[in-house]
């Protein structure tokens, strides 16, 4: 396999890019919509003009041809081919390459059983759905042994069980095969779940690069608007219940967490992840958390962020406009928050 | 099934046979004074069977047929030659397209006697005109399916490690193909509609010089047996590239 190194990289929103991948890591570049991801993808593929280099493995490869860079490609479209069957789409690059016979049936067979497509072989593109087309183009990405692998936001036409299921069978993929990946998204949690590194990057600059914990526990400059402005927590006490639960003190305040015994120092929730009513909710008293409403701030037309304060904390909460309404809230009025455990993030 | 395709097939055949019916009888009952100038169906059926066994419609209708299918064949060959290579490189579709977009309006029979000039009348008059024909429409409608392949998919197959020549027979003229099948279609039935006014105007055989020589005579039966010829071979020639195109593209598109 690979590492790859940028260097000086420019072309359209970028602007003297520089970023190294390590051999076999999985890195995430995530960032808005036209935040130069997708730019990035096609000058490491070769398909546009740039200024700056690309290595290899230490090589540079600028003048090498998209042919010649051995990259597999999973373009945010799928653009599997729609007059080609889904055999004849996965062997394209083998024959292309002019391998013989033997080799192509069985990389074919190896593909086949590697990404379940043994029913679909036969079919045109246009009758495959969603997540099935994913599928057939990993596996034609992958045909020609890439010594890395690019994907362009490739579950942002799927439904959240297809992804899912799918990002978990990649992630194993990847690490099986060991190849060096960059995946793009603008989704935190896919983000979150699939990344050894992350790297943010917006208006064609890289503003972080860290773990997910780094990232979202020490975001810096513009990130932490990026990331959605979480709330953060230092938590002062933490006591293992067992069984993967723990509890935890911040301030006035405590809170149940699945923590599997680790030392926690920090809790992280973001805005939009904290229900706001205002009557005491039913059921067990478990992350639930008595307030005032001391500011009420428009986000945009159609969402509301309100301030929350503790004797000893204040919390964002994001919500509709139309339940914020509903609810006919006022500055001062006593509120809960519900702070789903699940959604807890810890350091 | 079997009673809707009997259904179908009903709808199709009874207007036809209603309308031939009624070109049968009013031409009986002499609703128009002369009948020299609209003879009945069955006349037209006997003049086409004479015609048939007497050697002249045959022979008339396969001069017609080479031309129409050596002009149609050349020309759209070189259409999709030289279609495929502006449509591949920007740089031959900026020099070539002012020369042809202003021969391309030029209507095919405008040529005839600019090249009855240059080459004389002959086989070669009736090809080339075929050729000029089919050549333009061919050529515009390539490259435009060739300008209207997702350039992803283009991009996809370079990555995939495919060379350019591949690139173009395997992704982009199959994809390519509606526009071009648009084109044949059109050209199929309008390569007979040229050839006819050919050989009405200048070239002494065919199906076109068989109803001119009917006009002088005055045989109203020869040259409505050449149109109900005409109508045929139009409609075959265009059925042929529909069934084409349903092979070629339908399972994909």
């Amino acid at each position: 396999m690979a590492s790859i190194r940028l260097e000086n990289v420019s072309k359209y929103v970028c602007k003297k890019v520089n970023l190294e991948v390590r051999d076999r890591e999985l890195i995430v570049l995530l960032g808005p919509n036209g935040a130069g991801k997708t730019t990035l993808l096609n000058i490491i593929a070769g398909l546009v003009d740039y200024e700056g280099s690309v290595f290899f493995d230490q090589k540079r490869i600028d003048q090498f041809s998209p042919q010649q860079r051995r990259v597999g490609y999973l373009f945010q479209e799928i653009n599997l081919f729609p007059h080609l069957k889904v055999v004849d789409n996965i062997i394209y690059s083998l024959r292309a390459q002019h391998r013989p016979v033997n080799e192509i049936k069985k990389r074919m067979d190896e593909l086949i059983s590697m990404m379940k497509l043994e029913n679909l072989l036969y079919h045109y593109p246009k009758e495959l759905s969603g997540g099935e087309k994913q599928r057939v183009a990993l596996a034609r990405a992958l045909a020609n042994h890439p010594q890395i692998l690019l994907l362009d936001e490739p579950m942002n036409n799927l439904d959240y069980q297809t992804s899912k299921h799918l990002r978990i069978e990649f992630k194993m993929m990847q690490k099986k095969l060991g190849i060096t990946t960059i995946y793009v998204t603008h989704n935190f949690y896919e983000a979150q779940e699939m990344a050894d590194r992350m790297v943010i990057i917006n208006q064609g600059k890289i503003e972080q690069i860290g773990s997910y914990e780094e990232i979202f526990f020490h975001p810096q400059g513009a990130v932490n608007k990026f990331i959605g402005s979480p709330n953060v927590l230092e938590c002062n006490e933490y006591r293992d219940l067992g069984l993967g639960v723990g509890e935890v003190k911040c301030g006035d305040i405590s809170l149940l967490v699945f923590g599997e015994g680790k030392r926690i120092s920090k809790i992280l929730i973001l805005p939009e992840d904290i229900y706001l009513t205002n009557f005491q909710p039913p059921g067990p008293d478990i992350n639930r958390i008595k307030g005032r409403l001391k500011k009420i701030e428009e986000l945009s037309s159609s969402m509301i962020c309100c301030t929350v304060t503790t004797r000893e904390l204040s919390l964002k909460a994001r919500l509709s406009r139309e339940v914020f309404n509903s609810m006919r809230l006022k500055l001062d009025d006593e509120v809960w928050l519900i702070l789903a455990p699940r959604k807890l993030k810890f350091y | 099934m079997k009673k809707n395709k009997n259904f179908y097939l009903l709808w199709e055949v009874v207007p036809l046979l209603i309308f031939f019916g009624l070109w049968e009888v009013t031409s009986r009952i002499n609703l128009f004074p002369e009948k020299i100038f609209f003879p009945p169906f069955s006349q037209v059926v006997r003049e086409f069977w004479y015609l048939s066994i007497s050697g002249v419609l045959g022979p008339n209708l396969l001069s017609s047929l080479i031309r129409v299918l050596i002009g149609f064949f050349l020309g759209s060959f070189s259409g999709l030659l030289i279609g495929i290579i502006m449509g591949w490189n920007e740089k031959i579709d900026k020099a070539l397209s002012p020369v042809i977009s202003l021969l391309y309006p030029i209507p095919a029979l405008g040529w005839l006697p600019l090249l009855m000039l240059w080459f004389g009348i002959g086989e070669i008059l009736p090809i080339l005109i075929i050729f000029i024909c089919s050549f333009f429409p061919i050529l515009y409608n390539t490259l435009t399916g060739i300008k209207n392949v997702n350039k992803n998919y283009i991009y996809a197959a370079k990555i995939l490690g495919s060379s350019d020549i591949r690139i173009i027979y395997t992704i982009v003229l199959p994809l390519a193909l509606p526009y071009i099948f648009t084109g044949l279609k059109l050209e199929a039935g309008m390569a007979w509609r040229v050839i006819l006014a050919a050989e009405m105007v200048a070239i002494p055989t065919g199906i076109g010089a068989l109803m001119m020589k009917a006009e002088s005579l005055l045989r109203i039966d020869i040259i409505i047996v050449c149109l109900i010829i005409l109508g045929v071979v139009c409609l075959s020639f265009e059925k042929i590239f529909i069934l084409l195109e349903n092979k070629f593209t339908a399972k994909w598109r």
